[in-house]
């Protein structure tokens, strides 16, 4: 069972991994505009430049 | 266009010489609107940035300074088809955005303590039914107190805040009963960890927390993206005031405004600046201001203040101090309205947490007698109740209410119906007699002159000049054929009735038969023609009969049909003569109706109703409208009505069709239910675990089953809101 001792501290670390990236993601802006986003992708203008 | 709008005060600095603004943009239908609107406004030179927040339907433009005018990104707009109006983020908005981040940033953090330790739980929940040694036990259950003491700290404070503030002023509310389980349940946890007990109730305290924080959270943001649209609505329609440039009007932006301005000041408006009354006689409101509601007599020389409501006649107005410390918009009052009213089965709720904390409380304190007296340890009765106080934690209860709420307005927000009155859903939902208002409601609210060949084109001009200083919807209509745009000063409006003034000494009349002094043997035979509206107009001896045709909107007769069927009684109350308003009702069905009504005419008749019992919505628009609005028990009015009116209204709706009307009423009722419902689900939920948790089974497997359960089930429950 002493594999435990470093399996549980890594999934800990993965979980807090995906909070901070969770967290960064809100803090930059990216959950902002959701609507907005899933339409651009379909808009292909930048291909006219 | 005197339209010469100069917008350089919401032009920021953006560093690097170039300027930034946020505008509100309106008319956008699809995803293809994006790219027309940030191409049409990257044409224009010098513009180095646009982007448009598809969800907030609002565009931030940065350019160089010194190379394009606000003005002509405004205009670029609306040759694009979009019409679009500079944006100043309320204060309100800035702290609810600041709120809605804690509020993510604290459901983010306790979702994950919550995975995780569900995950060092359950291999604890198989390993006590297999063959787990305690020494791993413990060291998961110090692993788990090791995520769920910080992550409880962090993620808990709107909770304890809440429950604190409430403490503090020697008053219960559902927060207290929620913290002091969450706080006890870490405690009991982390003495029994060190005692090597085989249970302990991290998961449940971290797991309530999380599902609570997301039912603030989703809660939060949908009242953020109806206070955006709102503000929006607001931004483009409220915040310019009506200057006077030698004799023309000009619309100016409020912010625009300085001291010495001439302004007018129509019915219905709010006065935009703090001055001192030049010309006409009004009642104003200053209950934003006072908090006096009876209403005040205005003549020349009188002060009003930002904020006032003119209520009956046009004033001319000198600013004395612009943009006031007084001012208070009609934006925020509609919508601090909308944050602060909060619905009445959130207040039952508040209510019933006001008789549940002390029962639970009680309850615990009673198991932990029972259990000493019937020969258990002190340690046994004492985990035993706070078993009992963990899952009678009012998650459920919590829940109830505001997963039905923010489904429901997400719901009424698709359907185009935007909720002034945080209780209005439950209003709503008690609804059994719609009385409409027909012009404007019913009706299109754009009406036209119909009979211009027909007028002496003089009289049409001074009627329409006339007009100006009315906001009746007929009037409005008969004021676009003005050329002048220079109001008559001193024109005064009687509400229900018409505008008069004097002209060149001669007083002309605008407005019902009667006002004019028309009799009946006078009148044409014109306003028997069922498809125009008539409004009359004298000035001495000449007069006029100008026919301004409606249009229903186009579903109005579906609507009708579909209220009927649901059963609702449904009632004509115009302002407007029967033989206009008979029409209507034939076309559309609807038996009993009445025209020719005075504003208190209509109050009387709703008062009459409500005498009887009946829950009434009152739809209407008018300046005429506002006081039955406020008398109906729940009122509605369309996008375009009178300032004055959706001040009154508990919800407003967009657009031309009368099909949100159905929908508010249909989606709130629905919703009615589902929140007793709810209620009744929580109740019978403690009714089946608090038994459970008194005999002293509780585990804590049992506790995070019940609790989730309960959670899932109401919130479910809570979807079913959803279908229109």
């Amino acid at each position: 069972m002493n594999v435990l001792i470093y399996l549980v501290p890594m999934a800990l670390g993965l979980g807090l991994a995906g909070l901070f990236a969770f967290l960064w993601a809100l803090k930059s802006g990216q959950y902002s505009d959701v609507d907005g986003a899933a339409l651009r992708v379909l808009s292909d203008d930048d291909l006219e430049k | 266009m005197p339209e010469a709008l100069d917008l350089s005060l919401y032009a920021k600095p953006a560093g690097n010489g170039t300027l930034g603004m946020e505008l509100a943009v309106d008319g956008i239908a699809c995803g293809a609107c994006i790219a027309r609107i940030e191409g049409a406004v990257k044409r224009l030179p010098g513009v180095t940035e646009a982007r448009l927040n598809y969800t907030n339907r609002r565009l931030q433009v940065s350019w160089t300074d010194g190379t394009t005018q606000p003005a002509q990104i405004l205009q670029a707009l609306e040759d694009s088809g979009y019409h679009g109006h500079p944006f100043v983020p309320q204060r309100a908005e800035q702290a609810e955005a600041a709120e809605a981040r804690k509020l993510t940033r604290c459901m983010a953090v306790a979702g994950f303590a919550a995975m995780n330790i569900m995950l060092l739980s359950v291999s604890v929940w198989s390993g006590n039914v297999t063959d787990i040694t305690p020494e791993t036990r413990d060291f998961f259950h110090w692993a788990s107190a090791l995520i769920a003491l910080p992550a409880a700290a962090y993620a808990g404070r709107p909770f304890f805040a809440s429950a604190w503030r409430a403490l503090k002023s020697r008053a219960l509310n559902m927060d207290v009963p929620i913290s002091l389980g969450v706080i006890l349940a870490l405690g009991m946890s982390v003495v029994e960890t060190a005692n090597h007990a085989e249970h302990a109730y991290f998961d449940s305290a971290i797991m309530l927390l999380f599902f609570l924080l997301v039912g603030r959270t989703l809660d939060h943001a949908m009242r953020r993206k109806t206070r955006a649209i709102a503000g929006n609505l607001a931004a483009l329609k409220a915040e310019t005031a009506h200057r006077f440039a030698g004799d023309e009007l000009v619309s100016v932006p409020v912010a625009a405004l300085k001291a010495g301005d001439r302004l007018l000041v129509k019915p219905g408006e709010r006065v935009p600046a703090d001055g001192t009354v030049l010309g006409g006689n009004s009642e104003i409101d200053e209950s934003l201001i006072t908090g006096e509601t009876a209403r005040r007599k205005i003549i020349s020389g009188a002060t009003v203040y930002a904020g006032s409501m003119n209520y009956s006649g046009a004033l001319t107005l000198k600013v004395t101090a612009a943009g006031g410390a007084a001012l208070i918009d009609e934006i925020e009052k509609l919508l601090d309205k909308a944050a602060s009213a909060k619905s009445r089965a959130m207040r039952l709720a508040d209510r019933a947490s006001r008789i549940y904390a002390p029962l639970v409380h009680a309850t615990a304190a009673l198991t932990l007698a029972g259990w000493l007296i019937a020969g258990a340890s002190l340690h046994d009765a004492l985990v035993t109740a706070i078993a009992v106080l963990i899952i009678t934690c009012p998650c459920a209860l919590a829940l109830a209410i505001p997963a039905v709420q923010v489904v429901a307005s997400g719901a009424l927000f698709r359907a185009n119906v935007i909720l002034n009155a945080g209780d209005a859903i439950e209003r709503l939902a008690e609804v059994d007699t719609v009385i409409f208002d027909k012009t404007g409601t019913l009706t299109l609210p754009e009406p036209r002159v119909a009979n211009i060949e027909a007028l002496d084109p003089e009289l049409l001009q001074m009627a329409a000049r006339l007009a100006l200083s009315s906001r009746h919807p007929l009037a409005v209509a008969l004021a676009r054929e003005a050329r002048m745009r220079a109001p008559y000063e001193g024109a005064v409006e009687e509400p229900g009735q018409g505008v008069r003034a004097f002209i060149d000494g001669v007083e002309a009349r605008l407005g019902s038969a009667e006002f004019c002094g028309f009799t009946h043997a006078r009148m044409s035979g014109m306003e028997n023609d069922s498809s125009h509206s008539t409004i009359y107009f004298r000035t001495g001896c000449r007069s006029a009969i100008i026919a301004i045709s409606q249009k229903l909107r186009p579903d109005a007769v579906e609507v009708i049909k579909a209220l009927v069927q649901f059963g609702f009684d449904l009632r004509i109350l115009s302002g407007d003569r029967d033989e206009a308003v008979a029409p209507v009702a034939r076309a559309l069905g609807i038996d009993y109706w009445q025209g020719g009504l005075k504003p208190a005419d209509k109050i009387a008749l709703i008062e009459s109703l409500k005498a009887n019992g009946r829950r009434v919505l009152m739809v209407g628009d008018g300046l005429n409208d506002a006081p039955s609005l406020a008398a109906a028990h729940v009122s509605m009015s369309p996008i375009s009505a009178a300032d004055v009116t959706q001040a009154q209204a508990d919800a407003v709706f967009l657009g031309e069709r009368l099909k949100p009307v159905l929908d508010a009423v249909v989606i709130s009722r629905r919703a009615g239910g589902l929140m007793t419902e709810n209620l009744w689900l929580a109740a019978i939920y403690n009714a089946i675990a608090v038994p459970v948790a008194i005999a002293g089974a509780v585990t804590p497997l049992i506790a995070a089953l019940a609790m989730s359960g309960s959670s899932l089930l109401v919130t479910l429950n809570a979807l079913r809101a959803r279908r229109s």
